[in-house]
Order: structure tokens, then C-alpha cells, then sequence
């Protein structure tokens, strides 16, 4: 296709954006509010992900070694702990360390007890996958010598299964929005190619390939989905911003979880938004060009 | 150099239109395509331009086969064919030079020789001085030679017309007509469907009747034929 086709196919399916005002608007409006829904649930996911990972960072199983253990058993403990299929590391904390941090937390009142500690030793060990500490947990609390083995009690599990749910609904409902906005834009299409149905018509009677004439509808979806990516754009990134901005000093305090960087991921999301935009516009516009073009 | 082998047309409503057609046509010919309404005579045109595909029968246009022709290779066909129809089938948007331009455009010609053919094709039919009007400030006439020149403009070999003027009166038929014979003068087969008596038996050429999807006279030099 030479250079001059394509400016002048870039003219007709401008042209045809502007003549059509109400259709436009219309799928443009709907490409908005799919791609804005896109924007935020991405922003979303993306960031409790981010929050997941680093809680899951912290999710130790606490394997609490029986008082009658001696020193070979826990030894032998330690071994067969780091021989369970999916640990990643083990850390021996004598009683006397888990008594130092409990007076860390709770003053030097607990002194008294250096004489007679009640405590038990420990193991702390983590889970290659964080998503498997449930299961790896089962495994360590059949050996021998140890009193009970604990983890984040539940917590990790609803948080995983909090993403999950969300992730699915959201899933859902963004292919619905799709779908409706590649419906509008197919009719916005296929008002412009009855107009020129006409033109159609005679440009098969002289030669034109269907590339050809196929192009200008197609360009014009295009424009239809990049007009609808301006707004949400826009939005997600004002919004991130002040998200960012009034989040991240107390989540800095808090030191439990972080946002994700405000660059480069809302770069990441605007692309996305924007490469979703354009691919429904041309989807939209090739189904109803398909049906028109048959031969 | 066009070549009807056998051909048979059966619409998807199941009306024959071609019922085993034979027929060879030369180059610079000129052929009427006369018989009574729903005889088959568009028929017979639009299966040259593969506007419609035989049902069995071979269509050969210099040695390409119509019948088997692949969908994607029909655009290059027709670049080497002129149609022309009785209600023009002009853009009503573009002017009379856009609109003839317009058949070089869509293949992609250089604007440069866009520019040369629409000028001689204009002079051609003589309406150089009407270029820059529109379709609806010209007559039928004067509407029916922009489509003539729009079917000549990339010098086709082979000018189709169906009733070129059925919707002119008798003296702009004699007209257009003329403008017929200078193309066919130059050497391009011309191949017409039309009613009018008067034409085929006053400018006398090859006459095809066709009834009921058949071939029933073929004449060279012939009369018109029918009553009314
Ligand atoms: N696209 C079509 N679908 C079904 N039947 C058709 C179609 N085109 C033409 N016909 C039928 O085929 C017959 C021949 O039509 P046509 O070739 O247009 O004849 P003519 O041009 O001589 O009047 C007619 O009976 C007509 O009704
Ligand atoms: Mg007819």
C-alpha cells in the first residue's frame, strides 16, 4: 500500500468519526467506561498482588519443639524439617532467644523467668511457595518431637482467596463491558459503511482489493477505541497519583506492605489501556466490515 | 477472447437464468444482448464481471476462467474491465473529474497519470468543461458519459453496459451511443444488453437474442427482433 492510500484512508475514516456524532459518542462512551473499569481493576489487582507478596514475605510456620526433646532430637528435628518437600529455610531459636524477644515486647519484668524458662524451643521455617505454608505446615507437624506448629491461622488463605474472587469477578465483568463496546462499535461501523455503501459498490466494480477498502472502517474503529482510552487515561493516572500520595508516607510507617511505584507501572496501565482500546476498535470494526464485504 | 462454455446459472431461489449457454466473442467486437425482460440478459453480463459466479459451465476472458476464479483475483479482473450501468452509479459527493478519478484511485495509480487519463477520457466524452460539477447539476446524458469515462479510464480491453440507456431519452441515447462506437473504433470490445430497437437496427453489430436463460438467435448484422 503506498503512502498516499494510506494518508488518504487515514482522511476518509476521520471524516467518517465526525460525520457520524452520535454513534461516535456512543461507543465512544461505552469504550470509556469499559477501559476505565479495566483501568482501576487493574490498578487494584496489581496492587493487592503487590500486598500479597510482601505479607506473604512474612509468613513463617512456628514449629514448637516438645519440652522432653534432648539435643539429638532436635537436631534429628532440624534435619528432618529441611528434608519436607517445599521448605525453603529453617531457623533454630533456643528458648532463651524466644524469651529475649518476648522481653523485647513486654520489658525486663520477665527477667524472673531466665532462672526457670518456660518456654519451648523453636523452629521457624518458610515455605518455598507462601501459597503451600498450609500444607507444608501438615507435613512438619507428623514428625516426631514436635508440640504444635503454627502459621498465619487463616489470615493467608482468605487474603488468597480475596484475590481470587475478586480477580474472577472482575475478570467477568470487564469482558462483558468489552463486549458491549465492541457491539457499539461494530453498529458505529457498520452506520458508516451503509453510507457508503455506494462508494463500496463501485470501488469493487473497478478493482479495488477488499484490503483496500476494508482499511478506512477499520482505522476508524481504531479511532474510536483510542478517543475512548483519552478519559480513562486521564483519570487512572490523576487518580494514582494522589492514591500514591497520601498512601505511601503511612504504609512507609506501617512497614508491613508498600504500593507499587508510581512509575513505571502506571506506564504499564495506560499501555495496557490504551492496546485494549485499539484492539477493540479494530475488532469491532472487522466483524461488521466482514459481513459486508462477502463477495 | 471471451469464451462461454456450457454455462448455467441457477439463482439460490431457484430461477434458471443461463440454460446452458455457448457463445464466443472476439476481440473488438461490438455484441447487443437484446431479449424481453427477465429473458437473462443481466445475467449473462454480470457472470463477465464475476458479479455472479455460474453454477456449472466454464466463462473464459483470456484464457482466465471466471467460473473458478478465486475471490482474492476478482478486483484484478475487473481492472481490466469497463461496466457501465443504466442508472450510472455515480458518488454523488465527488465532482465529475473526482468521480473518474476515482477508478484510478482505488488501484493505487500515480497521481500523475490520474491526472493525464481523466483529462483524456473527459475530453473523450466531451464534458472537459463540465470537470469540476457535480453529478446532480448534470443531465442524464451528461451523468451517463462521467460513468462511460469512469469504465474507460484504466483502458480496459472489454466495456460491459447493461441498458446504458434505458433511462435517457432517444436523442442523448443517440448520443451516448456514439461515444459507444468511437471506444469500440479504438478496439475495445463492447458488449451491451439493451431494449432499444431503433439503436441495434440503425448502428448494426453482432445481435444475441437470449429467452428464457437460451440463446435463441446470433446473428452479426442483425436486427433487433422484437415486437413492442
Ligand atoms: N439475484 C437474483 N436472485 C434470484 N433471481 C434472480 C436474480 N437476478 C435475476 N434473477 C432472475 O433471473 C431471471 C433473469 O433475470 P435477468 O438476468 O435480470 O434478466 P434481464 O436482465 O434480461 O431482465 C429473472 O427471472 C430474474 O427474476
Ligand atoms: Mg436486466
Amino acid at each position: 500500500m503506498k503512502g498516499r492510500t494510506i494518508g488518504r484512508h487515514f482522511r476518509d475514516s476521520l471524516k467518517s468519526i465526525s460525520r457520524n456524532g452520535w454513534m461516535t459518542f456512543a461507543s465512544v462512551s461505552a469504550v470509556t467506561v469499559t477501559l476505565l473499569l479495566v483501568g482501576v481493576f487493574v490498578m487494584i489487582m496489581m496492587n493487592l498482588n503487590k500486598v500479597a507478596d510482601d505479607l506473604e514475605r512474612d509468613v513463617e510456620i512456628k514449629v514448637i519443639v516438645d519440652l522432653t526433646a534432648d539435643e539429638a532430637s532436635i537436631t534429628k528435628l532440624e534435619e528432618e524439617i529441611k528434608k519436607v518437600s517445599g521448605v525453603a529455610e529453617v531457623v533454630y531459636s533456643p528458648k532463651e532467644d524466644e524469651l529475649n524477644k518476648l522481653m523485647l515486647d513486654f520489658g525486663d519484668d520477665l527477667r524472673l523467668f531466665e532462672q526457670q524458662n518456660p518456654l519451648h524451643n523453636v523452629f521457624y521455617a518458610k515455605a518455598v511457595n507462601p501459597q503451600e505454608t498450609a500444607a507444608v505446615a501438615e507435613k512438619i507437624n507428623k514428625l516426631d518431637n514436635t508440640f504444635e506448629v503454627k502459621y498465619g491461622e487463616g489470615k493467608i488463605e482468605k487474603l488468597f482467596s480475596f484475590l481470587n474472587t475478586s480477580r474472577n469477578v472482575g475478570i467477568v465483568l470487564i469482558l462483558a463491558l468489552l463486549f458491549t463496546a465492541m457491539f457499539l462499535i461494530s453498529n458505529t461501523i457498520r452506520i458508516t459503511i451503509v453510507a457508503r455503501r455506494r462508494d463500496i459498490e463501485i470501488m469493487k466494480l473497478v478493482g479495488a482489493t477488499n484490503w483496500f477498502i476494508r482499511i478506512p472502517f477499520i482505522l476508524e474503529g481504531m479511532w474510536l477505541g483510542i478517543l475512548g482510552a483519552i478519559l480513562p487515561i486521564t483519570l487512572v493516572t490523576v487518580l494514582y497519583y494522589n492514591i500514591h500520595k497520601v498512601l505511601e508516607p503511612k504504609l512507609a510507617q506501617g512497614n508491613l506492605f508498600e504500593l507499587l511505584d508510581f512509575s513505571p507501572f502506571i506506564y504499564q496501565v495506560n499501555g495496557l489501556i490504551l492496546l485494549m482500546g485499539v484492539l477493540i476498535g479494530i475488532w469491532g470494526s472487522f466483524m461488521s466490515v466482514r459481513k459486508f464485504l462477502r463477495v | 477472447m471471451i469464451e462461454m462454455i456450457n454455462v448455467y446459472k441457477k439463482y439460490p431461489n431457484g430461477i434458471v437464468a443461463a440454460n446452458g449457454i455457448d457463445v464466443e466473442i472476439k476481440q473488438g467486437e461490438f455484441v447487443y444482448v437484446v431479449g424481453p425482460s427477465g429473458a437473462g440478459k443481466s445475467t449473462f453480463i454480470k457472470m463477465m464481471y464475476r458479479e455472479e459466479r455460474p453454477t456449472t459451465g466454464d466463462i473464459l476472458i483470456n484464457g482466465v476462467n471466471l467460473a473458478t476464479l478465486k475471490a482474492n483475483k476478482v478486483p484484478y479482473l475487473r481492472r481490466q474491465i469497463g461496466v457501465v450501468f443504466q442508472d450510472f452509479k455515480l458518488l454523488p459527493r465527488l465532482n465529475v473529474y473526482e468521480n473518474v478519478a476515482f477508478a484510478l484511485e482505488v488501484i493505487e495509480e500515480s497521481p500523475k497519470v490520474i491526472r493525464k487519463r481523466v483529462m483524456e477520457v473527459l475530453e473523450l466524452v466531451g464534458l472537459k468543461h463540465k470537470a469540476r460539477m457535480f453529478p446532480t447539476e448534470l443531465s442524464g446524458g451528461e451523468q451517463q458519459r462521467v460513468s462511460i469515462a469512469r469504465s474507460i479510464v484504466n483502458t480496459p480491453k472489454l466495456v460491459i453496459a447493461d441498458e446504458p440507456t434505458g433511462n435517457l431519452d432517444p436523442e442523448t441515447s443517440w448520443e451516448i451511443m456514439n461515444i459507444f462506437e468511437e471506444i469500440n473504433a479504438r478496439g475495445t470490445t463492447i458488449i451491451m444488453a439493451t431494449h432499444n430497437r431503433e439503436i441495434v437496427n440503425t448502428m448494426r453489430h453482432r445481435v444475441i437474442a437470449v429467452e428464457g436463460g437460451l440463446i435463441t438467435r446470433d446473428e452479426y448484422g442483425g436486427e433487433y427482433g422484437y415486437e413492442g
